[in-house]
């Protein structure tokens, strides 16, 4: 499915997870600037993880834990703003949490 | 509205003039979910606030239970010795179950995310402080007019 045809919410959250593709994750990182390498796949599939488990978008803080990568390598990986970024790119809710 | 948020660059400046415990916390967790959002952070320790990056007090930071109206026990049984230890504890144990880590923790968190931290130069003199008696997150001892000339166009919250 391109993005054009896919549904979002106000704050450019994907409206429906089934739309989620790793494919559509390459494109929506892209145009964000960012190249999805071994290290954000890691991090992208923890938070879907968590989520889908708790039912909750998880902070970073759980991620980092999770996904062994420092809270210092998530600000690298996803820049200017890693708890949206990394939500919107894994197709998951914004967070609720604030750490 | 971008993906980035970046179209105009927000900025978030906390001054933190209270050391309880129980007040140490907002203004770390304001600064962290501004960086998490990518907002630009910083963080300015006064007064009393210094207590939260000096580094004999950071691990030891007290419940303020006695002139508290919201406090969840009478004010003559808070003031009791060990009291304000123990409501302290137990609410250590609730920020873990909600993930929230210690102030030490957090401090180092908010460091990492990229939030600066700085101590109020008059608030040091105060105390017979320096630099070297702060944690070294603490990136810099300013004025206030220092921070507030680095807050220029910045969102100020004072705790």
């Amino acid at each position: 499915m391109s993005l054009e045809a896919l549904e979002f919410d106000a704050q450019g959250y994907l409206a429906n997870r089934g739309d989620w593709s790793e494919e559509l994750a390459k494109e929506l990182a892209a145009k964000m600037g960012i190249e999805l390498g071994d290290a954000h796949w890691k991090v992208l599939e923890t938070a879907r993880a968590i989520e889908a488990e708790s039912g909750s978008s998880p902070g970073l803080r759980k991620i980092s834990r999770r996904a062994e990568t420092p809270i210092k390598s998530i600000y690298k990986l996803f820049p200017d703003g890693p708890a949206k970024l990394i939500a919107k790119i894994a197709g998951i809710p914004k967070p609720k949490s604030c750490v | 509205m971008t993906d980035t948020g970046t179209e105009k660059k927000r900025s978030l400046s906390v001054i933190c003039s209270k050391g309880s415990f129980d007040m140490a916390y907002p203004g770390l967790i304001l600064a962290n979910a501004a960086r998490m959002a990518g907002v630009d952070a910083r963080l300015f320790f006064t007064f009393w606030g210094l207590d939260i990056v000096n580094e004999n007090k950071i691990d030891h930071l007290h419940l303020n239970l006695v002139g508290n109206p919201a406090a969840p026990i009478p004010a003559m049984i808070a003031g009791l010795p060990g009291v304000e230890a123990l409501a302290t504890a137990q609410m250590r144990k609730e920020m873990e179950r909600l993930d929230i880590p210690p102030v030490r923790e957090f401090v180092e968190m908010l460091d990492d995310a990229g939030a600066a931290l700085y101590g109020c130069q008059m608030a040091l003199d105060m105390f017979k402080l320096t630099k070297d008696d702060l944690v070294p997150q603490v990136k810099e001892i300013v004025t206030a007019m220092d921070f507030l000339d680095m807050s220029e166009g910045a969102q100020i919250i004072f705790i």
